[in-house]
Protein backbone atom coordinates (compact mmCIF):
# COMPACT_ATOMS: atom_id res chain seq x y z
CA UNK A 1 0.00 0.00 0.00
CA UNK A 2 1.02 3.53 -0.62
CA UNK A 3 2.64 5.26 2.29
CA UNK A 4 0.66 8.09 1.60
CA UNK A 5 -2.55 6.31 1.54
CA UNK A 6 -1.13 5.17 5.21
CA UNK A 7 -0.36 8.36 6.60
CA UNK A 8 -3.91 9.47 5.77
CA UNK A 9 -5.78 6.85 6.73
CA UNK A 10 -3.94 7.06 10.12
CA UNK A 11 -4.66 10.81 10.44
CA UNK A 12 -8.60 10.93 9.22
CA UNK A 13 -9.23 7.45 11.53
CA UNK A 14 -7.45 9.06 14.44
CA UNK A 15 -8.99 12.58 14.05
CA UNK A 16 -12.59 10.95 13.79
CA UNK A 17 -11.96 9.34 16.83
CA UNK A 18 -11.06 12.61 18.54
CA UNK A 19 -14.20 13.99 17.36
CA UNK A 20 -16.22 11.02 19.38
CA UNK A 21 -13.93 10.63 22.18
CA UNK A 22 -13.24 14.90 22.66
CA UNK A 23 -14.70 16.11 25.68
CA UNK A 24 -14.89 20.00 24.64
CA UNK A 25 -17.20 20.34 21.30
CA UNK A 26 -15.30 22.99 19.80
CA UNK A 27 -12.23 20.12 19.66
CA UNK A 28 -14.76 17.86 18.06
CA UNK A 29 -15.37 20.53 15.32
CA UNK A 30 -11.30 21.01 14.80
CA UNK A 31 -10.92 17.23 14.48
CA UNK A 32 -13.81 16.98 11.79
CA UNK A 33 -12.47 19.56 9.61
CA UNK A 34 -9.01 17.31 10.00
CA UNK A 35 -11.25 14.37 9.44
CA UNK A 36 -12.37 16.06 6.18
CA UNK A 37 -8.74 17.09 5.00
CA UNK A 38 -7.54 13.81 5.26
CA UNK A 39 -10.50 12.84 3.42
CA UNK A 40 -9.69 15.12 0.56
CA UNK A 41 -5.94 13.73 0.95
CA UNK A 42 -7.48 10.32 -0.57
CA UNK A 43 -9.98 11.97 -3.19
CA UNK A 44 -6.34 13.35 -4.17
CA UNK A 45 -4.73 9.99 -4.16
CA UNK A 46 -7.57 8.77 -6.51
CA UNK A 47 -6.81 11.46 -8.68
CA UNK A 48 -10.23 13.54 -8.36
CA UNK A 49 -8.72 16.88 -8.13
CA UNK A 50 -12.16 18.39 -7.94
CA UNK A 51 -13.85 16.58 -5.52
CA UNK A 52 -11.02 17.05 -2.89
CA UNK A 53 -11.29 20.47 -3.97
CA UNK A 54 -15.15 21.16 -3.77
CA UNK A 55 -14.92 18.72 -0.19
CA UNK A 56 -12.74 21.66 1.51
CA UNK A 57 -15.17 24.31 -0.06
CA UNK A 58 -17.85 22.83 1.26
CA UNK A 59 -17.04 20.72 4.58
CA UNK A 60 -14.68 22.31 5.73
CA UNK A 61 -14.73 26.11 4.45
CA UNK A 62 -18.86 26.34 4.91
CA UNK A 63 -20.61 23.85 6.84
CA UNK A 64 -18.08 23.29 9.72
CA UNK A 65 -17.96 26.84 10.03
CA UNK A 66 -21.48 27.14 10.77
CA UNK A 67 -20.92 24.30 13.37
CA UNK A 68 -18.22 26.22 15.21
CA UNK A 69 -20.69 29.42 15.25
CA UNK A 70 -23.16 27.44 16.91
CA UNK A 71 -21.31 25.61 19.60
CA UNK A 72 -19.08 28.53 20.11
CA UNK A 73 -22.21 30.37 21.46
CA UNK A 74 -22.52 27.15 23.24
CA UNK A 75 -22.77 27.65 27.36
CA UNK A 76 -19.67 25.23 27.78
CA UNK A 77 -19.69 24.97 31.80
CA UNK A 78 -19.66 21.47 33.13
CA UNK A 79 -22.73 22.24 35.86
CA UNK A 80 -24.90 23.43 32.66
CA UNK A 81 -24.51 20.69 30.68
CA UNK A 82 -27.62 17.99 30.66
CA UNK A 83 -27.00 14.77 32.07
CA UNK A 84 -28.88 12.31 29.63
CA UNK A 85 -31.29 9.47 31.55
CA UNK A 86 -29.52 6.19 31.26
CA UNK A 87 -32.63 4.68 29.20
CA UNK A 88 -31.24 7.20 26.37
CA UNK A 89 -27.96 6.40 27.10
CA UNK A 90 -28.82 2.43 26.63
CA UNK A 91 -30.82 3.30 23.62
CA UNK A 92 -28.30 5.27 21.82
CA UNK A 93 -25.40 2.43 22.49
CA UNK A 94 -28.16 0.05 21.41
CA UNK A 95 -28.74 1.89 18.20
CA UNK A 96 -25.05 2.13 17.15
CA UNK A 97 -24.11 -1.41 18.33
CA UNK A 98 -26.92 -2.68 15.49
CA UNK A 99 -25.35 0.13 12.77
CA UNK A 100 -22.25 -1.38 13.53
CA UNK A 101 -23.57 -4.60 13.02
CA UNK A 102 -25.21 -4.30 9.94
CA UNK A 103 -22.06 -2.39 8.57
CA UNK A 104 -19.89 -5.28 8.71
CA UNK A 105 -22.71 -7.76 7.71
CA UNK A 106 -22.74 -6.29 4.13
CA UNK A 107 -19.04 -5.28 4.01
CA UNK A 108 -17.54 -9.07 5.27
CA UNK A 109 -18.00 -10.47 2.20
CA UNK A 110 -17.27 -7.89 -0.40
CA UNK A 111 -14.31 -8.86 -2.59
CA UNK A 112 -13.11 -5.83 -4.42
CA UNK A 113 -13.09 -6.93 -8.49
CA UNK A 114 -9.93 -4.60 -9.56
CA UNK A 115 -9.89 -3.34 -13.40
CA UNK A 116 -10.69 -5.87 -15.90
CA UNK A 117 -7.05 -6.82 -17.04
CA UNK A 118 -6.53 -4.87 -20.74
CA UNK A 119 -8.71 -1.85 -19.37
CA UNK A 120 -6.76 1.12 -20.68
CA UNK A 121 -5.76 3.36 -17.84
CA UNK A 122 -7.81 6.55 -18.63
CA UNK A 123 -5.21 9.44 -16.06
CA UNK A 124 -7.89 12.14 -16.55
CA UNK A 125 -10.62 10.22 -15.20
CA UNK A 126 -11.62 12.48 -12.26
CA UNK A 127 -10.87 15.77 -13.70
CA UNK A 128 -12.45 18.78 -14.28
CA UNK A 129 -13.79 18.20 -17.66
CA UNK A 130 -14.48 14.35 -17.38
CA UNK A 131 -16.36 15.24 -14.25
CA UNK A 132 -18.32 18.32 -16.38
CA UNK A 133 -19.22 15.49 -19.08
CA UNK A 134 -20.54 13.13 -17.16
CA UNK A 135 -22.21 15.61 -15.38
CA UNK A 136 -23.77 17.10 -18.26
CA UNK A 137 -24.75 13.86 -20.48
CA UNK A 138 -25.63 11.69 -17.93
CA UNK A 139 -26.95 12.85 -15.11
CA UNK A 140 -28.37 16.29 -16.42
CA UNK A 141 -31.85 16.06 -14.74
CA UNK A 142 -30.43 16.03 -11.27
CA UNK A 143 -28.01 18.38 -11.77
CA UNK A 144 -30.30 20.76 -12.92
CA UNK A 145 -32.68 20.39 -10.42
CA UNK A 146 -29.60 20.55 -7.69
CA UNK A 147 -28.82 23.68 -9.12
CA UNK A 148 -32.65 24.91 -8.72
CA UNK A 149 -32.72 24.09 -5.29
CA UNK A 150 -30.10 26.11 -4.77
CA UNK A 151 -30.93 28.87 -6.63
CA UNK A 152 -34.20 29.04 -4.09
CA UNK A 153 -31.94 28.81 -0.99
CA UNK A 154 -30.44 31.93 -1.95
CA UNK A 155 -32.79 33.82 -2.50
CA UNK A 156 -34.59 33.14 0.57
CA UNK A 157 -31.44 34.27 2.26
CA UNK A 158 -32.05 37.27 0.43
CA UNK A 159 -35.72 37.60 1.03
CA UNK A 160 -34.83 37.00 4.61
CA UNK A 161 -32.02 39.77 4.52
CA UNK A 162 -34.59 42.30 2.99
CA UNK A 163 -35.76 45.30 4.97
CA UNK A 164 -38.84 44.95 5.74
CA UNK A 165 -41.54 47.89 5.27
CA UNK A 166 -41.65 50.79 7.99
CA UNK A 167 -38.54 48.60 9.80
CA UNK A 168 -35.78 51.10 11.08
CA UNK A 169 -32.71 50.12 12.48
CA UNK A 170 -31.09 53.16 13.53
CA UNK B 1 25.50 25.64 -16.10
CA UNK B 2 23.93 24.13 -12.71
CA UNK B 3 22.26 21.24 -13.20
CA UNK B 4 18.91 20.25 -11.22
CA UNK B 5 16.32 17.90 -11.48
CA UNK B 6 12.77 19.58 -12.57
CA UNK B 7 11.30 19.51 -9.61
CA UNK B 8 14.72 21.17 -8.01
CA UNK B 9 13.76 23.88 -10.19
CA UNK B 10 10.23 23.92 -8.88
CA UNK B 11 11.12 24.19 -5.55
CA UNK B 12 13.53 27.39 -6.38
CA UNK B 13 10.56 29.04 -7.54
CA UNK B 14 8.39 28.28 -4.51
CA UNK B 15 10.78 29.31 -2.38
CA UNK B 16 11.19 32.57 -4.25
CA UNK B 17 7.38 33.15 -4.28
CA UNK B 18 6.98 32.23 -0.86
CA UNK B 19 9.98 34.72 0.41
CA UNK B 20 8.21 37.60 -2.08
CA UNK B 21 5.19 37.51 -0.83
CA UNK B 22 6.61 37.56 3.08
CA UNK B 23 8.95 40.87 1.65
CA UNK B 24 5.83 42.42 -0.46
CA UNK B 25 4.05 42.15 3.23
CA UNK B 26 6.41 43.28 5.00
CA UNK B 27 7.06 46.46 2.89
CA UNK B 28 3.30 47.01 2.47
CA UNK B 29 3.11 48.18 6.17
CA UNK B 30 5.78 50.55 5.25
CA UNK B 31 3.94 51.75 2.30
CA UNK B 32 0.81 52.16 4.34
CA UNK B 33 2.84 54.84 6.24
CA UNK B 34 3.96 56.36 3.45
CA UNK B 35 0.52 56.38 1.56
CA UNK B 36 -1.35 57.68 4.57
CA UNK B 37 0.83 60.37 4.92
CA UNK B 38 0.96 61.25 1.73
CA UNK B 39 -3.24 61.38 1.87
CA UNK B 40 -2.90 63.30 4.93
CA UNK B 41 -0.06 65.47 4.28
CA UNK B 42 2.01 64.13 6.77
CA UNK B 43 5.51 63.19 6.87
CA UNK B 44 5.39 59.88 7.62
CA UNK B 45 7.90 57.33 8.82
CA UNK B 46 11.40 58.87 8.34
CA UNK B 47 13.58 58.04 11.24
CA UNK B 48 14.43 54.14 10.76
CA UNK B 49 17.29 54.51 8.08
CA UNK B 50 16.89 56.89 4.63
CA UNK B 51 13.63 57.10 4.18
CA UNK B 52 12.57 55.02 6.80
CA UNK B 53 12.95 52.54 4.87
CA UNK B 54 13.70 50.25 7.95
CA UNK B 55 10.80 50.97 9.94
CA UNK B 56 9.50 47.49 9.67
CA UNK B 57 12.90 45.88 10.97
CA UNK B 58 12.14 47.95 13.78
CA UNK B 59 8.43 47.06 13.92
CA UNK B 60 9.44 43.39 13.94
CA UNK B 61 12.46 43.72 16.99
CA UNK B 62 9.09 45.86 18.85
CA UNK B 63 6.66 42.97 18.30
CA UNK B 64 9.18 40.27 19.10
CA UNK B 65 10.29 41.78 22.71
CA UNK B 66 6.98 42.68 23.90
CA UNK B 67 5.07 40.25 26.76
CA UNK B 68 3.58 37.24 25.61
CA UNK B 69 0.44 37.40 26.96
CA UNK B 70 -1.76 34.76 28.03
CA UNK B 71 -5.07 35.83 28.89
CA UNK B 72 -6.50 33.59 31.82
CA UNK B 73 -8.90 30.53 31.20
CA UNK B 74 -7.78 30.94 27.78
CA UNK B 75 -7.74 27.54 25.93
CA UNK B 76 -3.68 27.78 25.27
CA UNK B 77 -3.12 25.80 22.38
CA UNK B 78 -6.28 27.10 20.37
CA UNK B 79 -4.46 30.64 21.48
CA UNK B 80 -1.67 29.82 19.54
CA UNK B 81 -3.21 27.65 16.79
CA UNK B 82 -5.41 30.62 15.54
CA UNK B 83 -2.81 33.17 14.77
CA UNK B 84 -0.64 30.28 13.19
CA UNK B 85 -3.85 29.35 11.16
CA UNK B 86 -4.58 32.93 9.68
CA UNK B 87 -0.93 33.25 8.55
CA UNK B 88 -0.66 29.86 7.00
CA UNK B 89 -3.75 30.20 4.45
CA UNK B 90 -2.79 33.55 3.57
CA UNK B 91 0.49 32.41 2.63
CA UNK B 92 -1.24 28.71 1.22
CA UNK B 93 -3.22 31.24 -2.01
CA UNK B 94 0.22 32.04 -3.47
CA UNK B 95 1.05 28.79 -4.40
CA UNK B 96 -0.93 28.18 -7.82
CA UNK B 97 -0.58 31.94 -9.17
CA UNK B 98 1.16 32.27 -12.33
CA UNK B 99 4.04 35.21 -11.72
CA UNK B 100 5.72 34.63 -15.64
CA UNK B 101 5.27 32.28 -18.54
CA UNK B 102 7.68 29.35 -18.56
CA UNK B 103 11.73 29.64 -18.92
CA UNK B 104 13.85 27.70 -20.83
CA UNK B 105 18.10 26.89 -20.13
CA UNK B 106 18.84 23.93 -22.30
CA UNK B 107 16.19 21.15 -22.45
CA UNK B 108 14.84 22.81 -18.57
CA UNK B 109 11.42 24.53 -19.57
CA UNK B 110 10.26 25.04 -16.00
CA UNK B 111 7.25 27.66 -15.04
CA UNK B 112 7.48 30.78 -12.98
CA UNK B 113 4.84 29.09 -10.52
CA UNK B 114 4.46 26.92 -7.68
CA UNK B 115 2.35 24.43 -8.95
CA UNK B 116 0.47 24.25 -11.97
CA UNK B 117 -2.89 22.27 -11.28
CA UNK B 118 -5.92 22.41 -13.10
CA UNK B 119 -8.18 23.16 -10.30
CA UNK B 120 -6.11 26.66 -9.46
CA UNK B 121 -9.06 28.93 -9.27
CA UNK B 122 -10.94 26.27 -6.75
CA UNK B 123 -7.47 26.20 -4.57
CA UNK B 124 -7.86 30.20 -4.17
CA UNK B 125 -11.68 30.14 -3.41
CA UNK B 126 -11.11 27.02 -0.72
CA UNK B 127 -7.87 28.65 0.67
CA UNK B 128 -9.91 31.60 1.56
CA UNK B 129 -12.64 30.04 2.73
CA UNK B 130 -10.54 28.41 5.05
CA UNK B 131 -9.05 31.83 6.31
CA UNK B 132 -11.95 32.14 8.31
CA UNK B 133 -10.70 29.57 10.79
CA UNK B 134 -7.88 31.79 12.05
CA UNK B 135 -10.27 34.66 13.12
CA UNK B 136 -13.15 32.08 14.75
CA UNK B 137 -10.49 30.10 16.42
CA UNK B 138 -8.01 32.47 17.80
CA UNK B 139 -11.33 34.78 18.83
CA UNK B 140 -13.08 31.98 20.84
CA UNK B 141 -9.64 31.00 22.46
CA UNK B 142 -9.24 34.34 24.06
CA UNK B 143 -11.87 33.62 26.81
CA UNK B 144 -13.21 36.82 26.55
CA UNK B 145 -16.96 37.63 25.24
CA UNK B 146 -15.73 40.95 23.23
CA UNK B 147 -12.95 38.95 21.70
CA UNK B 148 -15.64 35.89 20.63
CA UNK B 149 -18.37 38.79 19.82
CA UNK B 150 -15.34 40.16 17.14
CA UNK B 151 -14.86 36.57 15.55
CA UNK B 152 -18.17 35.88 15.40
CA UNK B 153 -18.65 39.21 13.13
CA UNK B 154 -15.69 38.89 11.28
CA UNK B 155 -16.68 35.45 10.32
CA UNK B 156 -19.82 36.31 9.38
CA UNK B 157 -18.40 39.20 7.02
CA UNK B 158 -16.32 36.59 5.57
CA UNK B 159 -18.93 34.23 4.98
CA UNK B 160 -21.35 36.83 3.30
CA UNK B 161 -18.95 38.08 1.11
CA UNK B 162 -17.52 34.67 -0.27
CA UNK B 163 -20.52 33.89 -1.67
CA UNK B 164 -20.67 36.81 -4.23
CA UNK B 165 -17.43 36.40 -4.77
CA UNK B 166 -17.67 33.19 -5.74
CA UNK B 167 -20.41 34.08 -7.80
CA UNK B 168 -18.51 36.75 -9.94
CA UNK B 169 -15.78 34.29 -10.56
CA UNK B 170 -18.28 31.35 -12.35
CA UNK B 171 -18.71 33.74 -14.85
CA UNK B 172 -14.91 34.08 -15.28
CA UNK B 173 -14.97 30.34 -15.55
CA UNK B 174 -17.97 30.69 -18.20
CA UNK B 175 -16.17 32.92 -20.74
CA UNK B 176 -12.36 30.99 -19.76
CA UNK B 177 -13.92 27.68 -19.46
CA UNK B 178 -11.01 26.53 -17.57
CA UNK B 179 -10.09 26.56 -13.64
CA UNK B 180 -6.49 27.07 -14.56
CA UNK B 181 -5.04 30.51 -13.54
CA UNK B 182 -2.04 29.58 -16.16
CA UNK B 183 -4.36 28.72 -18.94
CA UNK B 184 -7.05 31.71 -17.78
CA UNK B 185 -3.67 34.13 -18.41
CA UNK B 186 -2.48 32.77 -21.75
CA UNK B 187 -6.05 32.93 -22.89
CA UNK B 188 -6.17 36.88 -23.00
CA UNK B 189 -3.55 37.21 -24.88
CA UNK B 190 -3.03 34.89 -28.16
CA UNK B 191 -0.12 35.44 -30.88
CA UNK B 192 -1.12 37.00 -34.01
CA UNK B 193 -4.82 37.77 -32.63
CA UNK B 194 -6.69 40.14 -31.06
CA UNK B 195 -7.11 40.02 -27.86
CA UNK B 196 -8.83 41.67 -24.59
CA UNK B 197 -7.87 41.61 -20.75
CA UNK B 198 -10.90 40.00 -19.32
CA UNK B 199 -11.57 43.28 -17.77
CA UNK B 200 -13.03 44.25 -21.15
CA UNK B 201 -15.62 41.33 -20.65
CA UNK B 202 -16.73 41.20 -17.22
CA UNK B 203 -16.63 44.88 -15.91
CA UNK B 204 -19.21 43.97 -13.22
CA UNK B 205 -18.02 41.06 -12.25
CA UNK B 206 -14.85 43.08 -11.53
CA UNK B 207 -16.48 45.75 -9.26
CA UNK B 208 -18.72 42.66 -7.20
CA UNK B 209 -14.91 40.81 -7.31
CA UNK B 210 -13.20 44.01 -6.15
CA UNK B 211 -15.52 44.81 -3.66
CA UNK B 212 -15.53 41.40 -1.92
CA UNK B 213 -11.99 41.21 -2.17
CA UNK B 214 -11.75 44.32 0.09
CA UNK B 215 -14.27 42.50 2.86
CA UNK B 216 -12.86 39.26 2.49
CA UNK B 217 -9.58 40.77 3.48
CA UNK B 218 -10.90 43.19 6.35
CA UNK B 219 -10.38 46.18 4.57
CA UNK B 220 -11.84 49.53 5.00
CA UNK B 221 -14.62 50.45 4.45
CA UNK B 222 -14.99 46.85 5.44
CA UNK B 223 -12.77 46.82 8.31
CA UNK B 224 -15.70 46.04 11.20
CA UNK B 225 -13.38 42.94 12.62
CA UNK B 226 -11.09 45.23 13.82
CA UNK B 227 -12.06 48.54 14.22
CA UNK B 228 -10.78 49.71 16.85
CA UNK B 229 -12.75 53.22 18.03
CA UNK B 230 -16.23 51.63 18.21
CA UNK B 231 -16.51 47.77 18.92
CA UNK B 232 -13.17 47.15 20.44
CA UNK B 233 -11.07 45.40 18.77
CA UNK B 234 -11.95 42.34 17.43
CA UNK B 235 -10.88 38.80 17.02
CA UNK B 236 -7.47 39.88 18.52
CA UNK B 237 -8.19 41.89 21.60
CA UNK B 238 -6.32 39.56 24.10
CA UNK B 239 -3.32 39.07 21.45
CA UNK B 240 -0.12 40.69 22.07
CA UNK B 241 3.42 40.83 20.95
CA UNK B 242 4.11 38.87 17.53
CA UNK B 243 0.89 36.71 17.80
CA UNK B 244 -0.98 39.55 16.92
CA UNK B 245 1.44 40.95 14.83
CA UNK B 246 1.34 37.39 12.75
CA UNK B 247 -2.58 38.29 12.47
CA UNK B 248 -2.06 41.88 11.74
CA UNK B 249 0.92 40.47 8.76
CA UNK B 250 -1.58 37.93 7.64
CA UNK B 251 -3.68 40.68 6.42
CA UNK B 252 -1.19 42.15 4.25
CA UNK B 253 -0.12 39.08 2.96
CA UNK B 254 -3.56 38.59 1.70
CA UNK B 255 -3.75 42.00 0.33
CA UNK B 256 -1.14 40.95 -1.81
CA UNK B 257 -2.27 37.32 -2.79
CA UNK B 258 -6.11 38.47 -3.99
CA UNK B 259 -4.14 42.25 -6.07
CA UNK B 260 -2.51 38.80 -7.77
CA UNK B 261 -5.45 37.06 -8.01
CA UNK B 262 -7.29 40.02 -9.33
CA UNK B 263 -4.49 40.74 -11.59
CA UNK B 264 -4.45 37.28 -13.20
CA UNK B 265 -8.72 36.80 -13.32
CA UNK B 266 -8.80 40.16 -15.15
CA UNK B 267 -5.65 42.32 -15.83
CA UNK B 268 -4.09 39.74 -18.41
CA UNK B 269 -1.75 38.43 -15.73
CA UNK B 270 1.65 38.49 -16.89
CA UNK B 271 0.96 39.47 -20.70
CA UNK B 272 2.06 42.78 -21.44
CA UNK B 273 0.65 44.54 -24.65
CA UNK B 274 2.35 43.96 -27.66
CA UNK B 275 4.60 40.95 -26.26
CA UNK B 276 4.57 38.87 -29.50
CA UNK B 277 5.55 41.95 -31.78
CA UNK B 278 8.71 42.47 -29.68
CA UNK B 279 9.99 38.87 -29.45
CA UNK B 280 9.58 38.83 -32.91
CA UNK B 281 11.50 41.96 -33.18
CA UNK B 282 14.09 40.61 -30.69
CA UNK B 283 14.19 37.25 -32.82
CA UNK B 284 14.10 38.40 -36.23
CA UNK B 285 16.08 42.21 -36.25
CA UNK B 286 18.27 41.47 -33.43
CA UNK B 287 19.31 38.42 -34.48
CA UNK B 288 18.75 36.51 -30.58
CA UNK B 289 17.90 32.54 -30.51
CA UNK B 290 13.68 32.35 -29.87
CA UNK B 291 14.28 30.66 -26.64
CA UNK B 292 16.34 33.51 -24.93
CA UNK B 293 13.74 36.33 -26.76
CA UNK B 294 11.54 33.95 -24.68
CA UNK B 295 13.24 33.94 -21.25
CA UNK B 296 13.58 38.31 -21.63
CA UNK B 297 9.60 38.58 -22.49
CA UNK B 298 8.74 36.29 -19.28
CA UNK B 299 11.20 38.19 -17.37
CA UNK B 300 9.27 41.57 -18.43
CA UNK B 301 6.30 40.14 -17.68
CA UNK B 302 6.75 38.88 -14.27
CA UNK B 303 7.77 42.79 -13.84
CA UNK B 304 4.21 43.99 -15.57
CA UNK B 305 2.76 41.46 -13.17
CA UNK B 306 4.37 42.91 -10.32
CA UNK B 307 3.59 46.55 -11.77
CA UNK B 308 -0.16 45.59 -11.76
CA UNK B 309 0.11 44.51 -7.95
CA UNK B 310 1.48 46.64 -6.69
CA UNK B 311 -1.18 49.08 -8.36
CA UNK B 312 -3.57 47.53 -7.06
CA UNK B 313 -2.10 47.69 -3.32
CA UNK B 314 -1.64 51.00 -3.65
CA UNK B 315 -5.40 51.31 -4.46
CA UNK B 316 -6.22 49.34 -1.28
CA UNK B 317 -4.65 51.75 0.37
CA UNK B 318 -5.77 54.74 -0.94
CA UNK B 319 -9.13 53.36 0.22
CA UNK B 320 -8.38 52.84 3.42
CA UNK B 321 -7.48 56.34 3.97
CA UNK B 322 -9.93 57.68 1.73
CA UNK B 323 -13.50 56.52 2.79
CA UNK B 324 -14.77 55.96 6.22
CA UNK B 325 -15.68 51.92 7.36
CA UNK B 326 -19.54 51.07 6.65
CA UNK B 327 -22.46 50.64 9.53
CA UNK B 328 -22.40 46.75 10.31
CA UNK B 329 -26.53 46.70 9.09
CA UNK B 330 -25.09 48.27 5.92
CA UNK B 331 -22.24 46.01 5.28
CA UNK B 332 -24.64 42.87 5.58
CA UNK B 333 -27.62 44.42 3.19
CA UNK B 334 -24.85 45.42 0.87
CA UNK B 335 -23.14 41.87 0.67
CA UNK B 336 -26.72 40.27 0.76
CA UNK B 337 -29.47 42.21 -1.26
CA UNK B 338 -26.99 44.15 -3.67
CA UNK B 339 -24.09 42.09 -4.29
CA UNK B 340 -25.30 38.19 -4.72
CA UNK B 341 -28.31 39.38 -6.50
CA UNK B 342 -25.86 41.64 -8.99
CA UNK B 343 -23.75 38.40 -9.12
CA UNK B 344 -26.74 36.25 -10.27
CA UNK B 345 -27.52 38.78 -12.96
CA UNK B 346 -23.69 39.03 -14.13
CA UNK B 347 -23.52 35.47 -14.54
CA UNK B 348 -27.04 35.41 -16.55
CA UNK B 349 -25.74 38.21 -18.39
CA UNK B 350 -22.39 36.71 -19.00
CA UNK B 351 -24.40 33.37 -20.08
CA UNK B 352 -26.83 35.61 -22.54
CA UNK B 353 -23.73 37.59 -24.29
CA UNK B 354 -22.27 34.11 -25.06
CA UNK B 355 -24.85 32.04 -26.34
CA UNK B 356 -25.35 35.11 -28.83
CA UNK B 357 -21.88 35.36 -29.37
CA UNK B 358 -20.94 38.70 -28.66
CA UNK B 359 -17.92 37.94 -26.06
Amino acid sequence: MHPLFLFLSFVALLSALGVVFAKNPVHSVLFLILTFFSLSGHYLLLNAQFVAAVNIIVYAGAIMVLFLFVIMFLNLNVDTEPHKPALAKMAAAVAGGSLLLILVAALKDIVPTGVAAGTPFNSQIGMVDQLGLKLYTDYLLPFELASVLFLIAMVGAVMLGKRETGERNF
Amino acid sequence: MLELPALGWQSIVIFVVFALSLLIATYCTYAERVIAAFLQDRVGPDRAGPYGLLQPLADAVKMFTKEEFFPGGANKVLFVVGPCLAMITALMSSAVIPFGNTMSFGNNLFFLQGIEVNIGMLWIFGVVSLGVYGVMIGGWASNNKFSLLGAVRAASQNISYELAMGMSLIAVLMISGTLSLREITLQQSVAGEWQVWNIVKQPLGFIIFLVCAFAETNRTPFDLPECETELVGGYHTEYSSMKLGLYLFSEYVNIFVVSAVMSVLYFGGFNFPFQYELRDWFVNSQGWELASAQNLITLLGTVGLFLKIFAFIFFFMWIRWTLPRFRYDQLMRLGWTILIPLAVFNIVLTGALILFGVI
